[in-house]
């Protein structure tokens, strides 16, 4: 019984139980006299808490079984493989069961394969089916017992109603502790792996380093090919690009906002917001299409040929950190114009007909008294742009360069942290090279600067708001 | 008074310099907007002019002479035959026979290059179903290279001004020949919504990358939107203010804002590596985007809860109902449009999210249609970024078409939320 | 001061004494559209006639006529809603941040026609100030807040004269002893009370001709009242004065006309001690002995 047809039967079940359920606290409630006025809960209370008796502990039981058999049916084969072969180093010993796996799954396998391999292939079909077997026998056998148990305990006293306001309480509690799950996941995953690989490569070496080269040698006498891990030319190539999308982005942004509350009528408002709102909605990987294609070469060119008519001797790389910055301000625009937006709405119309009431004009009411009351809330979201434009992926990855360079040039081709992490860990990779788990550690940093960002940003625009309400 | 007086020539004094600022002032927010606009036309105006030529593919009608001899098929009830059959030969000579000049190895070598590798298939497909051709002599239009496709799509009417590429004057005379044979014409290209990914371009579709992204979708849905209304409903009305629901609020709204691609390595230690689910299908991809995807949807749904006048609620609890009962007869059905809204905007955000799919290998080269939530699959953002890589100029118009369908899907998504906001909305 | 606590023993009195006779001359002529009493002076600083005001399709004030005194301090009274503030608004033009306000009829500040297409509301408002129902100083210092108008009007060219109208108006709004030691620091700290004394220190750094105030006292304690309404009557030796207040006690003490409004039609106008003591019509009278309001 595989796992689809396994959770459809549960369904099946819970169903089922809900039925019969109802249908034993209805015959209850007729046998006395006054009907449902006798139930302490309505019959439906009676069926879904069966249902859940049923469900709950079957599905759970599934879950766990579903989480965890992999890493048990793994460690069974292991134990089974020859000596010599359960004496290799982790990283072939994963080759090794990747091979059994795969001749399990009926793929091709490179070569002749190995009998031991055969075997354990064989054994592992095996037990998957018993496992398969067990799990679907002891989650239906729990399901249904427990129903059945809950059937027999349903009274006419029973606070059904209470019992399942209970769990339902409990079931929407944990849905939303799923946000926390995340977070820790997050966390867990970013941290453990940079943990070991802050034990191949030291903190220091990592933070202050100015050379990145991740490519580790195959053999030790490889030249050039040493894998060097220092952040530096990341952070300042990631900054780089950010700081010209930021430039882009902000001032057009904050005009925008501006000109739409302060001065646009509501009919231009309402077809320009909207129509900008678009360059929100459209897919980071558009921006990164078009600034590799269009932007890119646009600027390479129309570069050399300034430089050419001014007669100087320069060349724009074609993955020049301007043409990221620059797409990725535009995409940014509508994120800063809506949240200045909202901060330059809170600032109270008392404080412009202060500054009118003198006699200001429009823009010296904006630039003396809305924008200085708006200024934190503006620094948030310029914050929260900020945060936006380090953690943007596609972009950078489609438009910037892969090579580290550490330069404050816009025209020449930087990396950024994030195309690193795509570029180590797109691929097949093995998971326990350096190279592999640098990516996590650059994952842990951005995600600490994003969050440093995000949470000062927050805390920043809620100081605000409560400034005016 | 005299003071009074010299107050307001003071004032008119500096009249002028004070409105040339508020002039200049204003024309820097046109600008800012204008800008904006603009850059929204330009983008939508490169994809569309580069991408547009995607719909159409050149195809080449070939006199094809379907010898059983030369196919190889001896029995045409043995299916196996045909599956074998040689294809490309019948293709190749019938291309000989209208270039006869041809003859040096290598120049044949390019002149089998004007029709698609796949046009064997194609032919295959057409005698699979049509035996009785056999020992005949059919006209069929095959697709054309796309080299071929890219010339003849780029090339003015008259002839002049085409873009040649890696072309030859050997290659150009070929094709110009065919033209001027009237055997050349372009047509809706199907394949392109047909196919799966393919290394030749004009054997590409995006059939495959939008079944992973709508397998995908229904995962993220399936699981977003329900935790995302129940986390919704316990913070707005069980969740007491205490600390641990500041942790959660906090949390969520930290989420909201966390890159995507951190969601992508959260997905390759936690499912791929920990759990050991496989790379590159879309129930992991849907995982992640959910968790992605739920900031949002649990944002816009305590919006709309909170949008439920209290009266509602206090009206139902002052006749009795339990609390559970209110949530679900009164305030559940009454913020679903805009928790639906919501939803849908969830939804675009995640069918336009490539970055953590990546990290969870729906990156792979992947020709066959997915049909499930567990195959192999990549999605329509995903499709794009790998094309976008590729160097043949006709990926190019297609990586646009691409692009085309998925700002088409996210229109179409974004209206939908705004109608429904509109419809349903109600005012209190 | 001391007569308009007399007066308010005399309302009562009159109260019960003749309202027939008052009612019906007084109907003949609102049915005419008139307003009773003095709306009318010699000289005026602000003139208007036939003030309609429409928000949208609503008219909210219908076929006002009142003029201003030079130096005078009127006071405009009335139950809520009843178009006061409306009125006071149209004055320099602020009814122009709302979009479907529309104003109609003669007004003129001496011979400037206020609501002439082609009017700059920037020396207008200049010209004549106004200081607002809830103190609104800009967060930002108290030394900025009242250099804020002579800077954005350009009135001086050297920090020694601005320091100088920053102290005058602070002196004149009676705000310099307590705020002296601490100008730059933010005006948002001050008190309620003293933040309203800001605001019309802020107003009159600019020298307007007139001040309009709209309740300025509503947000206030009954101590910075007290303050607030000395200044005022400080204020009109120099400045003309236009006050909406909702409290009667307020517009007997303070002003020299009173002018009475009602679901947006002016009823009256006279004298303060009049209104408060013999008023000509009797929708003055009702309001005045707190029938309704």
């Amino acid at each position: 019984m595989n796992t689809s047809s396994l959770l459809l039967t549960i369904v099946v079940l819970i169903a089922v139980a809900y039925f019969f359920g109802r249908r034993r606290s209805v015959s209850l409630a007729d046998t006395s006299q006054g009907g449902y006025r006798n139930l302490n809960s309505l019959p439906f209370y009676y069926g879904t808490l069966t249902a859940l008796w049923c469900g709950i502990p079957a599905l759970l039981v599934v879950a766990l079984w579903l989480v965890f058999d992999n890493t048990i049916i793994d460690s069974l084969i292991l134990a089974q493989l020859p000596e010599p072969v359960r004496a290799l180093p982790d990283g072939e010993l994963g080759l090794v069961l990747n091979s059994i796996k795969n001749l399990a799954a009926e793929n091709m396998t490179a070569g002749d394969p190995e009998p031991y391999v055969v075997a354990a292939a064989d054994s592992l079909n095996r037990i998957t089916a018993i496992s398969q077997m067990a799990m679907a026998v002891l989650g239906l056998t729990l399901g249904m017992s427990l129903a059945v148990f809950s059937w027999f305990r349903i009274q006419p006293q029973q606070k059904a109603r209470l019992q399942v306001e209970k769990v339902f309480k409990f079931i929407l509690l944990s849905c939303a502790s799923i946000a926390i799950l995340t977070t820790v996941g997050i966390v867990f995953s970013v941290i453990f792996e940079s943990l070991r690989f802050f034990q191949a490569v030291p903190f220091t070496e990592f933070i202050f380093g100015t050379h990145w080269s991740p490519q580790m040698a195959i053999r030790a006498d490889q030249v050039g090919s040493s894998g060097a891990f220092g952040i530096i030319p990341l952070f300042t190539g990631t900054l780089l690009i950010s700081a010209i999308a930021l430039i882009v982005a902000v001032p057009t942004g904050l005009m925008t906002a501006i000109y739409l509350s302060e001065y646009a009528s509501s009919t231009v408002r309402s077809i320009v917001k909207p129509l900008l709102e678009v360059l929100a909605g459209i897919p980071t990987v558009v921006y990164g299409f078009f600034a590799a294609l269009t932007i890119a070469p646009l600027i390479r060119d129309g570069g050399a040929w300034t430089f050419e008519f001014l007669g100087l001797q320069m060349a724009i790389s074609s993955e020049s950190a301007l043409a990221a910055g620059l797409v990725m301000g535009v995409m940014i625009i509508p994120f800063v114009s809506s949240l200045s937006d909202d901060v330059i709405n809170a600032v109270p119309q008392a404080l412009r007909d202060g500054s009118f009431g003198l006699g200001a004009t429009r823009s010296e009411t904006i630039k003396q008294v809305v924008l200085p009351a708006a200024l934190p809330g503006i620094v948030g979201s310029v914050l929260l742009a900020a945060s936006r434009a380090i953690g943007e992926t596609m972009i950078v990855v489609m438009a910037a360069g892969l090579a580290a360079n550490l330069t404050a040039n816009p025209l020449e081709s930087v990396t950024t942290v994030t195309v690193q992490i795509v570029t180590l860990l797109v691929g097949d990779q093995e998971f326990d090279s350096p190279k592999t788990l640098a990516a996590f550690a650059l994952g842990l940093m951005l995600f600490i600067v994003t969050l440093a960002l995000n949470y000062l940003a927050l805390h920043v625009v809620k100081k605000y708001r409560e400034q005016y309400e | 008074m005299s003071e009074k007086l010299s107050t307001i020539d003071l004032v008119n004094k500096n009249l002028a310099r004070r409105y040339r600022r508020e002039k200049r002032f204003r024309a820097y927010g046109i600008a800012s907007i204008m800008f904006g606009l603009l850059c929204l036309v330009i983008l939508f105006a490169d994809i569309i002019g580069k991408g547009h030529s995607a719909f159409l593919q050149t195809y080449v009608r070939l006199n094809v002479e379907l010898s059983a001899e030369a196919l190889g098929i001896s029995d045409i009830n043995d299916p196996s035959q045909f599956v074998r059959a040689n294809y490309d030969g019948v293709l190749r000579n019938a291309l000989r026979e209208r270039f006869p000049e041809v003859n040096k190895r290598r120049e044949k070598r390019n002149l089998y290059g004007i029709i698609s590798n796949g046009a064997g298939y194609q032919l295959r497909d057409l005698l699979e179903q049509n035996p009785q051709l056999i020992n005949t002599r059919v006209d069929i239009w095959v697709l054309a290279d796309d080299d071929y496709d890219t010339y003849y799509k780029s090339r003015s009417s008259d002839g002049s001004e085409a873009y040649t590429g890696r072309f030859s004057e050997t290659q150009i005379g070929w094709i110009e020949a065919l033209i001027a044979d009237g055997v050349v014409e372009k047509r809706f290209n199907r394949t392109f919504f047909q196919a799966g990914d393919s290394r030749e371009p004009e054997q590409a579709g995006i059939r495959g990358a939008m079944m992973g992204s709508l397998y995908t979708l229904i995962v993220t849905f399936v699981l977003s939107f329900p935790i995302g209304v129940a986390a919704a409903v316990y913070l707005e009305e069980y969740a007491h203010k205490n600390r641990f629901t500041d942790f959660i609020e906090v949390n969520i709204n930290n989420l909201a804002a966390v890159p995507s691609i951190i969601f992508g390595l959260l997905g390759l230690a936690i499912f791929i590596n920990f759990f050991s689910m496989p790379r590159s299908i879309p129930l992991v991809g849907g995982i992640v985007l959910t968790l992605m995807t739920l900031p949002t949807i649990i944002i816009s749904s305590r919006a709309a809860i909170k949008a439920v006048p209290p009266s509602i609620r206090e009206a139902a609890l002052g006749i009795g109902a339990s609390k559970m009962q209110v949530i679900l007869h009164h305030v559940l059905p009454l913020a679903m449009p805009g928790m639906l809204t919501g939803a849908i905007i969830g939804m675009a955000q995640a069918l336009g999210e490539t970055a953590p799919l990546l990290l969870i290998g729906m990156v792979a080269f992947i020709v066959d249609v997915p049909g499930g939530i567990t195959d192999p699959s990549t999605v329509l953002p995903v499709q794009i970024f790998l094309w976008s890589d590729s160097p043949e100029r006709a990926f190019v118009e297609r990586t646009s078409a691409a692009i085309m369908v998925l700002l088409g899907f996210l229109i179409v998504m974004n209206t939908l939320a705004v109608l429904l906001r509109r419809r349903l909305e109600r005012r209190w | 001061m001391e007569a308009t606590v007399g007066s308010a023993n005399t309302i009562g009195k009159l109260n019960s004494e003749a309202p027939v006779s008052k009612a019906t001359a007084n109907y003949k002529e609102q049915a005419a559209g008139k307003t009773v009493g003095i709306p009318f002076v010699e000289h005026p600083k602000m003139s208007m006639r036939d003030v309609q005001v429409y928000y949208g399709d609503k008219q909210a004030i219908f076929d006002v006529g009142l003029d201003i005194g030079k130096n005078e301090v009127v006071a405009m009274i009335g139950p809520s809603g009843c178009g006061k503030s409306t009125f006071l608004r149209c004055l320099n033009r602020m009814n122009d941040t709302i979009d479907i306000c529309r104003v109609e009829g003669s007004l003129k500040l001496e011979e400037l026609d206020i609501y002439d297409p082609k009017l700059d509301v920037v020396p207008l408002r200049a010209r004549v100030g106004m200081v607002f129902q809830k103190p609104n100083p800009f967060p930002k210092s108290i030394y900025d807040n009242v250099a804020y108008g002579p800077r954005i009007h350009g009135l001086v060219s050297r920090k020694s004269e601005l320091d100088e109208i920053v102290e005058t108006s602070l002196r004149r709004a009676g705000l310099w002893e307590e705020v002296k030691d601490r100008l730059l620091s933010p005006g948002t700290g001050l008190s309620g009370g003293q933040q309203q004394r800001l605001c019309i220190a802020r107003t009159i750094a600019v020298s307007p001709e007139v001040i309009l105030m709209d309740e300025p006292c509503s947000a206030l304690d009954p101590i910075a009242t007290a303050k607030i309404e000395e200044l005022i009557a400080e204020l009109s030796a120099n400045f003309t004065i236009a006050i909406v207040t909702h409290s009667m006690q307020q517009a007997a003490r303070v002003s020299d006309r009173t002018a009475y409004f009602h679901l947006g039609k002016l009823i009256e106008v006279n004298e303060t001690e009049k209104v408060f003591t013999n008023p000509d019509h009797e929708l003055t009278e009702a309001y005045i002995t707190g029938r309704f309001g």
